[in-house]
């Protein structure tokens, strides 16, 4: 048991140590050359070292250190509270109420396209087409419009960042449940049409339990993507708080080792989300009587 | 056990037809032109009877079995179960099908694989229940009714899809090929329980397979069948008792019948070579 799991864990420590030290040695790179400027017109000499224990230490260094966005997010997710609109957590929550709302009707709208799909031949062929191009669209270029047209309407607030995030959540649950509730095998199909099952049965009995792995293997594509939905959602908007907020004000005052621990911060509630979905999801399919992996 | 059951002969000769058809054919549009799955098929099944299909794959046995079903529509011919039609006879759920693989439903518990019918027929709840003692009881799986199809063999797989299609109490099982992918040992064993159940609830079975041993064991009438275009060559009446032990199989009468199968088989191939 301790074995397998060192197995598992010492790649990863591995990884990430050589992650640290290549981004070290950019940091050294990438802010050489400005500290080198600034001593110049400052007349400082310095030994080769101490240059590169200067370029660790800047105040808006073109990259920071991995230690300086540590200490950043450390700081800034334990140190505040958590109605300080510096703590991390603060716009983490701002984010993730939008990303979450975004994501149950991205969910619930993406089942529902889904269903009339499998169900329509029509829908299959009119919507499909629509479905995929809609996703061809840079959500970039969509989002302000979407913030601007719901804002002329009076709708401001959560519900238009939610549904940029539910723009790019509802794709991959729609393809997703598509295939799932497409899944069952003839066989079981012609099971359910031997007991002259009724439509409503065979959906509610055989292709939805069928489609539940699918449902959730697209769930954790769509939580990821509303992710990056609310945060571009908060990116052109002027929004004021949140990940993507906060990402805006550090590009602006080029406060880098902010955006960088605000990106830790998106990154982490990335993670959080995904492992969420996955949780839930075991736990379903094993009350389903998944077999033990 | 045999003394409620009505003599084979006396059945053939008395009981009221189940299943007839007449001139049925069916010719499935394929993109190398029609291929004639079943042609001038003329067959009547009594009640009671046990009847089993042989023949090459493509021979049409399976397809006739999912005529009955109306799981295939005939393009010639009549084809009526219990003087209904197909459809009708379907919609009053007036046979149980027991497919090839068990095809039960991971995600449900054994008992609650068996309930499915229960369920989408809206049996009320104590006699669900009770049917699902009494089905498992049949196929003796009393005591597996909490696990889930994974957790048991295959064999246990393809009795739980018996007890399904029984569950509803349809006088007609139809059987597409249900221990063909078991091994032999399963596989006596099963037909062995099978011809036991046969003989305890009187139905009407309708039994695919392409072994010879199989189809002499169990059957009161075998029809041989042959492909291209699918139809019958031959109808054989078993001589067998109705009580079967499994070394009934070496017995010179046994093997008369088997070989008048084979011979049957080898007559309906010689028209492709």
């Amino acid at each position: 048991m301790s074995e397998t799991r060192g197995n598992r864990i010492v790649p990863v420590l591995v990884m990430l140590i050589a992650i640290v030290a290549i981004w070290y040695a950019g940091t050294y790179f990438m802010n050489a050359p400005f500290q080198r400027d600034l001593d110049r017109r400052a007349e400082v000499e310095r030994s080769s070292g101490d240059l590169f224990l200067a370029t660790m230490t800047q105040a808006k260094p073109t990259l920071p250190a991995p230690h300086q966005v540590a200490a950043n997010f450390f700081e800034n997710t334990f140190l505040r509270k958590i109605t300080s609109n510096r703590s991390l957590i603060y716009h983490a929550g701002v984010t993730l109420s939008s990303t979450l709302l975004g994501f149950v009707i991205g969910t619930v709208l993406g089942i529902l396209i889904a269903v009339g799909i499998v169900h329509f031949t029509s829908l299959d062929r009119s919507l499909m087409p629509w479905i995929i191009a809609s996703q061809t669209i840079p959500i970039l270029a969509l989002a302000p419009m979407i913030i601007v047209v719901l804002a002329a309407v009076n709708l401001t607030g959560l519900l238009p960042k939610a549904l940029i995030s539910t723009y790019l959540s509802f794709f991959p649950v729609a393809v997703g449940m598509v295939k799932g509730l497409r899944s069952p095998e003839i066989i079981n199909l012609d099971l359910m049409h031997t007991y002259h099952a009724s439509k409503a049965q065979t959906f509610w009995k055989l292709r939805l339990p069928a489609s539940v792995p699918f449902l959730f293997a697209s769930m954790k594509v769509a939580i990821a993507a509303s992710l990056v939905g609310a945060i571009v959602g908060e990116l052109p908007t002027g929004a004021v708080a949140g990940i993507g907020a906060k990402l805006l004000a550090g590009s602006y005052y080029s406060q880098t080792i902010d955006m960088f621990a605000a990106l830790v911060a998106g990154s982490l509630v990335a993670v959080l989300l995904v492992t969420a979905v996955d949780v839930v999801g075991r736990i379903v399919e094993r009350r389903m009587g998944a077999r033990p992996a | 056990m045999d003394s409620h059951v009505s003599h084979p002969d006396q059945a053939t000769a008395s009981a009221p037809s189940v299943i007839s058809a007449a001139g049925l054919g069916l010719t499935f549009p394929t993109n190398d032109g029609p291929v004639r799955a079943l042609a001038d098929v003329d067959l009547t099944i009594n009640k009671g009877e046990f009847v089993s299909f042989i023949g090459p794959s493509g021979c049409g046995k399976t397809t006739f079995l999912r005529v009955i079903a109306d799981l295939e529509q005939p393009t010639a011919g009549t084809i009526s179960i219990n003087g209904m039609s197909p459809r009708e006879a379907r919609e009053r759920r007036a046979y149980g099908y027991v497919f090839q693989a068990a095809a039960l439903y991971p995600w449900r518990t054994i008992e609650k694989n068996v309930a499915l019918p229960l369920e989408i027929m809206g049996i009320a709840e104590a006699e669900k229940r009770e049917r699902i003692a009494r089905t498992l009881a049949l196929v003796n799986l009393t005591g597996f009714e909490k696990k889930f199809p994974w957790q048991l063999s295959g064999g246990m797989q393809q009795r739980a899809s018996i007890a399904r299609a029984l569950s509803f109490d349809a006088d007609l099982l139809l059987m597409d090929e249900p221990f063909g992918a078991l091994d032999e040992i399963v596989r006596d064993h099963l037909n062995e329980q099978l011809l036991q159940l046969w003989a305890r609830t009187e139905k009407t079975i309708c039994f695919v397979t392409h072994s010879i041993p199989e189809a002499v064991y169990l059957s009161t009438r075998i029809v041989v069948m042959s492909p291209r275009p699918g139809r019958v060559t031959d109808v054989i009446e078993s001589t067998l008792p109705r009580e079967r032990p499994l070394d009934i199989r070496e017995t010179p009468e046994f093997l008369a019948i088997a070989a008048r199968v084979r011979d049957g088989l080898r007559a309906g191939h010689s028209y492709d070579d």
